[in-house]
């Protein structure tokens, strides 16, 4: 590992009340990138964000809200880039298949991947071994 | 989730006392207002002051409340929203949609 570089891999059940626990590691780790050009603060806020909404993507509808399964999170951060892998173990969907809201209707749900593909430079949903995974980076020069 | 409800006037005012509102607890918010509006009240005014963060499912459960006032004839809107929290309703468009005031007080005497 290069010296900037900083790997966090973390194992929870899939359960949203971790939500709030992984949602704040992403948080306190983007406050900390100093070499960060923007506003750190939103950064940070949005980190939490992203990191929100692909795990609810995966508890949720991946893995079909059963609590004995397992969200895997892994977080890389380069001189560079920022990267984060959410994986699960669900049947999976196509992510370009996902409509953007639509702004006139009103519907409860149907946010969360816009708001990470807005958020995000760079996002992609596919199939690995024994399940899937979110993948979104940021570039951070 | 913790919420204190009042009721002043013809208002039901909600204090989301969280500093999220997310996929863990919004369920609960939207099941509160659901339950208001079944009851016969019209008219809601969430507050949102203490909550820091919104996801998605937090926004939803504001959207179905804001669906349930309208087909009861009545209305919800919002207070106090903290910044990043108001650019989230920006990020998605639904500042266009709720009306969302600086204060409790001035939210109050707009209905």
């Amino acid at each position: 590992m290069e010296k900037n570089e900083l790997e966090i891999d973390i194992k929870v059940p899939n359960q949203t009340r971790y939500l709030s626990l992984i949602g704040r590691i992403g948080e306190d780790i983007a406050k900390e990138l100093v070499r960060y050009s923007g506003n750190r603060e939103t950064l940070a806020y949005h980190i939490n964000l992203v990191l929100t909404e692909a795990m609810v993507n995966a508890i949720k509808y991946a893995n079909a809200d059963d609590p004995d399964k397992m969200v895997h999170i892994f977080i890389n951060i380069t001189d560079d880039e920022l990267l984060i892998k959410v994986f699960d173990n669900g049947q999976g969907f196509d992510i370009n298949s996902v409509p953007p809201p639509d702004f006139e209707k009103l519907e409860d749900r149907g946010r969360g991947i816009f708001i990470i593909k807005t958020l995000m430079d760079c996002v992609s949903y596919r199939k690995v071994s024994d399940g899937n995974v979110l993948e979104m980076s940021k570039k951070l020069r | 989730m913790n919420l204190n409800i009042e009721q002043k006037n013809e208002i039901v005012l909600i204090y989301v006392k969280e500093e999220r509102l997310d996929a863990h607890n919004s369920g609960e918010l939207k099941l509160e207002m659901q339950k208001l509006f079944e009851g016969g009240k019209k008219n809601i005014l969430v507050d949102l002051k203490d909550v820091r963060f919104i996801d998605s499912s937090g926004l939803g459960a504001l959207v179905s409340g804001f669906k349930n006032a309208i087909s009861h004839q009545g209305n919800l809107k919002l207070s106090t929203l903290q910044p990043q929290v108001k650019s989230m309703f920006e990020l998605t468009r639904l500042h266009r949609v709720f009306e969302i005031f600086t204060s409790t007080s001035e939210a109050l005497e707009n209905y």
